[in-house]
């Protein structure tokens, strides 16, 4: 029943468009001869229209950051996101100026030189120094720009990683496993034939150096500490994705991936940050009117590469401590040595 | 220059003129006819998948009547999500705005304005539609199999497009994916050849390649484009189709999945990106140098001003052709490639900015002083700049490695590429309908439709896509079936509502089209010979009598540029090509 009211409602709406669309043919028919080439009246209403519609969307444009603002992540918690956001930021800078500049002189062109009969073009075929003009400015504009981004990338993507503890992040349908390098700082070597029951993650328990790694469910990370991330997945591409920190890596199967990272706010701290308060109120309200449990701030990692039916919902919780509390609880969880003589 | 003076007049059958025809003006009609075709179903199924994402978990019924035991009580299932998103992207990039943006424009203006009888060869022609079908019918076919269609994203990723495992999409929905793109590369080459083929060989008599129409040497740039690139396409997807079938392992390595362990080692997924992307940014600038070469011709003839810059114009076509082999990278920079070659590819990808930003000025100056005519065509037209506006600028924060680190793969990338390819390319193709469909059908499109059409479309699309950056930037992912599952997702409830209510207006937006289309070819108004009082040639020559042939005595010679628009000294705000310079008079 619902099927067929549905179809009818498309079919009616359909229908009625199609009959005003016939009024509109039969009132202009009845105006009597008109080709249907634009005359002057056309020119203006449209190019009003282009006007009001055109600076209407610009000034928008300026207004959304006020209305949606509070929707966009809050600043980086992480020391290279830093750097991101300043290069985020002077990137937007520039574009909204650009922005702003074109779509004005587009739309109000639009309507300045709208066409009247009678009225004669200008006859004008090129302009070098214009030209040359428009072509050095966004070159040079481009290069600083180019050069800022660059040097971003480097202190980012190949920072010194002497002094920081290595953990690997795992990937599979459809969600995440952490493996700690435990007190030598080194991962245990890992191949997918291993993989069999408890040791899901194929770890090579022949290899010394897996046996105080540590796989855990969670992802905890000390505050102000460097981390090397490393990234495998057993089935297909995944991408680890933590947004507040600024980081995401592809975890590729058959490869080894990385990313070093050093966060530099608890999630203690971000829970009490008072923007963040507010915005959790606001998700809270949310939720309460779709009837879900209110809830607390918490990192998270999530995936970001389409990987399956469950994709929306493959994430593992991450948290940022204190270097107290994050030995106390990496102390806590078993060795990968003892997980395996206890099975 | 050739010159057939020949004429064919052999009887048509049915068959012959409406069918497996070789005219150029049936195969672009063809072409047209089959894209809106595919069109619609794409448009169908965004709606579809906003609906779901606007409000997910409630049922619909109408999801249900259309999607079967994929929308069991109305609600979506997952893989249906995914598998939608899918073949709405490929139909939208490949079927439409390939396949039928070139398909049409192509054949249609590239005879007509260079002042040949018909493509180099006309057979081939009909071949490259007939593959475009066949594709089509292979790719709706797919849409029912048992298993569904494909489901892996347009981009088709391996290991998840390889094995069937991995989720229900990549079982015989995907080989059939694989099959109709194999068809639709072939007769993308098949026309791209001929294209070129054509432009550089069947010119008219003093069409010198500096006095060709910006279309035209958008078209040709186009056509390389696509000759060079799509045939990695298809060495990836044969690539595909042997490790899915045969057991090769060009893509796939140490794999476990469903608790099944696969014995190909040694290969690497990160090695199909590079070929898919090979092709795949090309792709983008193959769906989008068209649009900019019909809005170049329409802007100028209704502004009644020439086209400002005409050399800086070619000259930033070539360039973004040409860099638009060197950036493929930009899109894997999240792949764990060495970050020197992500510094590269983001060296090579801002540069495009440059000859981006000339053509901008260059349009923004064409239409100042002008006489603008507000024809449907024009409207769209200046949708257009101001697309290829506001799409392109976001370019530069994702083509900026260092910050598509957090808004890689996010709505910020989908917001970007809708508004700079998708939009950008449809408001070409728009404007192309509503320009040449006199030239097509001997009729005129009527004008009160166009504007109601145009205006819906304009507001509803930036209504859409406007607001995709925010949901990006709040760090959302692209390709996830439901945003509940993610608290910090949940304050972005109202912004998607309201992105889905213009996607369904911008939807109904388009029945002002499809009829005014239909209406105006039975219906319409008799056309004049030359209605925009344009100097191109395609107006020197009637279509009522249609003509095999396109010119009924000799083909004739060019004698200026076709930008002669209200030239000091004219006797009219034009000048066709055709016409002598006068005493005295120069060239441009």
């Amino acid at each position: 029943m619902t099927t067929f009211l549905s179809f009818l409602i498309i079919a009616l709406t359909i229908i009625g468009i199609v009959q005003i669309v016939r009024i509109i043919e039969i009132a202009t028919k009845l105006k009597g001869p008109q080709e249907d080439i634009t005359t002057d009246q056309d020119n203006h209403y449209n190019a009003l229209t282009m006007l009001i519609v055109g600076l209407g969307f610009t000034a928008f444009v300026a207004y959304s950051f006020k209305l949606w603002g509070h929707l966009v992540l809050p600043d980086p918690a992480s020391v290279h996101g830093e750097g991101i956001k300043l290069l985020w930021d002077t990137t937007m800078v520039l574009i909204l100026i650009t922005f702003f500049i074109t779509q004005t002189l587009l739309f109000v062109f639009t309507y300045k030189y709208r066409g009247k009969k009678g009225k004669t073009a200008l006859f004008q075929t090129h302009n070098n120094k214009l030209e040359l003009l428009w072509t050095s400015v966004p070159a040079f504009v481009l290069t600083g720009l180019i050069l800022f981004g660059l040097n971003t990338w480097n202190k980012t993507m190949v920072p010194d990683t002497s002094e920081a503890f290595v953990m690997e992040v795992y990937a599979q349908q459809f969600n995440w496993t952490a493996r700690y390098a435990g007190e030598d700082n080194q991962l245990g070597k890992a191949h997918y034939t291993l993989i069999g029951g408890v040791n899901t993650l194929g770890v090579d328990i022949t290899d010394s150096l897996s046996h105080d790694d540590k796989v855990v469910r969670e992802i905890h990370l000390p505050v102000n500490q460097q981390v090397l991330m490393k990234f495998r997945s057993q089935d297909v591409i995944h991408s680890a994705y933590m947004p507040h920190f600024n980081v995401q890596m592809n975890c590729v199967p058959g490869m080894s991936t990385q990313f070093a990272f050093t966060p530099t706010k608890t999630t203690a701290e971000m829970r009490k940050d008072p923007e963040m308060i507010e915005r959790m109120s606001l998700i809270n309200e949310a939720r309460a009117k779709r009837g879900d449990a209110p809830v607390e701030f918490d990192y998270v990692l999530l995936c970001n590469k389409i990987c399956g039916s469950a994709h929306y919902n493959m994430q593992i919780k991450v948290i940022v401590e204190t270097q107290e509390e994050y030995d106390a609880w990496l102390k806590e969880q078993d060795t990968f040595q003892t997980l395996v003589s206890a099975n | 220059m050739s010159d057939h003076n020949e004429h064919h007049h052999h009887e048509e059958t049915f068959i012959t003129k409406y069918v497996f025809s070789t005219d150029h003006k049936m195969i672009a009609k063809q072409f047209l006819i089959t894209a809106m075709v595919m069109g619609v179903i794409a448009i169908m199924m965004s709606v579809f998948f906003r609906l779901q994402l606007a409000w997910p978990a409630e049922g619909y019924p109408i999801l249900e009547t259309f999607l079967g035991k994929w929308a069991p009580d109305g609600v979506m299932d997952p893989n249906m999500y995914l598998a939608l998103v899918t073949i709405h992207g490929t139909i939208m990039v490949f079927f439409v705005l390939t396949g039928g943006l070139s398909g049409t424009f192509f054949n249609l203006l590239i005879p007509f304005q260079i002042g040949a009888r018909d493509m180099a060869s006309g057979f081939i022609n009909m071949l490259s539609y007939w593959f475009f079908f066949v594709s089509s019918v292979v790719m709706v076919i797919s849409l029912f199999v048992t298993s569904g269609p494909a489901a892996a994203g347009w981009t088709i990723y391996p290991p998840l497009s390889a094995l069937p495992q991995a989720m229900p999409g990549s079982g015989l929905g995907m080989t059939l994916w694989l099959v109709s793109m194999a068809l639709f590369i072939v007769s993308a080459l098949l026309g791209g050849l001929n294209y070129i083929v054509t432009i550089l060989n069947l010119r008219t008599e003093g069409m010198s390649m500096t006095r060709l129409p910006l279309t035209m040497w958008a078209f040709l740039v186009t056509a390389i484009l696509g000759v060079l690139s799509f045939p990695v396409l298809l060495s990836a997807a044969l690539l595909l189709i042997f490790d899915r079938s045969f057991g090769t392992a060009f893509y796939l390595s140490d794999i476990m999945i469903q608790g099944e362990m696969l014995t190909q080692t040694g290969g690497s997924p990160v090695l199909f990106q590079h070929l898919f992307w090979f092709l795949g940014h090309p792709e983008v600038y193959i769906v989008l140098l068209p649009a900019l070469g019909i809005t170049s011709e329409v802007v100028s003839t209704n502004s009644r001003k020439p086209i400002f810059g005409y050399r800086a114009m070619v000259g930033s076509i070539l360039a973004i052709g040409f860099l638009s082999f060197i950036v493929w990278g930009h899109h894997m920079f999240m792949t764990g490639m060495n970050p020197f070659l992500g510094s590269v590819f983001t060296f090579t990808t801002l540069l495009i900015a440059i000859p981006s930003a000339v053509k901008v000025f260059n349009y923004l100056t064409t239409l100042w002083k002008g006489n603008i005519q507000f024809t449907p065509a024009m409207l769209f037209s200046i949708g257009l700049v101001s697309t290829f506006i506001s799409g392109g600028l976001t370019g530069l924060i994702l083509g900026d490695s260092a910050l598509d680190i957090n808004v890689h793969d996010t709505y910020f990338v989908v917001a970007h590429f809708h508004i700079v390819m998708g939009l950008s390319a449809i408001f070409g193709m728009f404007a192309g309908i509503y320009h040449w469909f006199p030239k097509m059908y001997g009729k005129m499109m009527n004008k009160n439709l166009g504007y109601v059409h145009f205006w819906i479309t304009f507001i509803s699309a930036y209504g859409v896509f406007y607001p995709m950056h925010f949901i990006g930037m709040a760090g959302v992912p692209r390709r996830y079936y439901s945003n509940t599952a993610f608290p910090m997702f949940d304050g972005l409830v109202e912004i998607n509502e309201l992105v889905t209510v213009f996607a369904i207006t911008g939807a109904i937006a388009q029945v002002f089209f499809f009829f005014n289309f239909f209406y105006s070819i039975y219906r319409g108004k008799d056309a004049p010979l030359n209605p925009w009082r344009s100097n191109t040639l395609e107006w020197t020559t009637p279509t009522h009598d249609r003509i095999h042939g396109n010119w009924p005595g000799e083909i004739p010679s060019v004698h200026r540029w076709a930008y002669d628009y209200s030239k000091p000294g004219a006797d009219e705000d034009f000048v066709s090509q055709i016409v002598p310079l006068k005493e005295g008079e120069e060239e441009h």
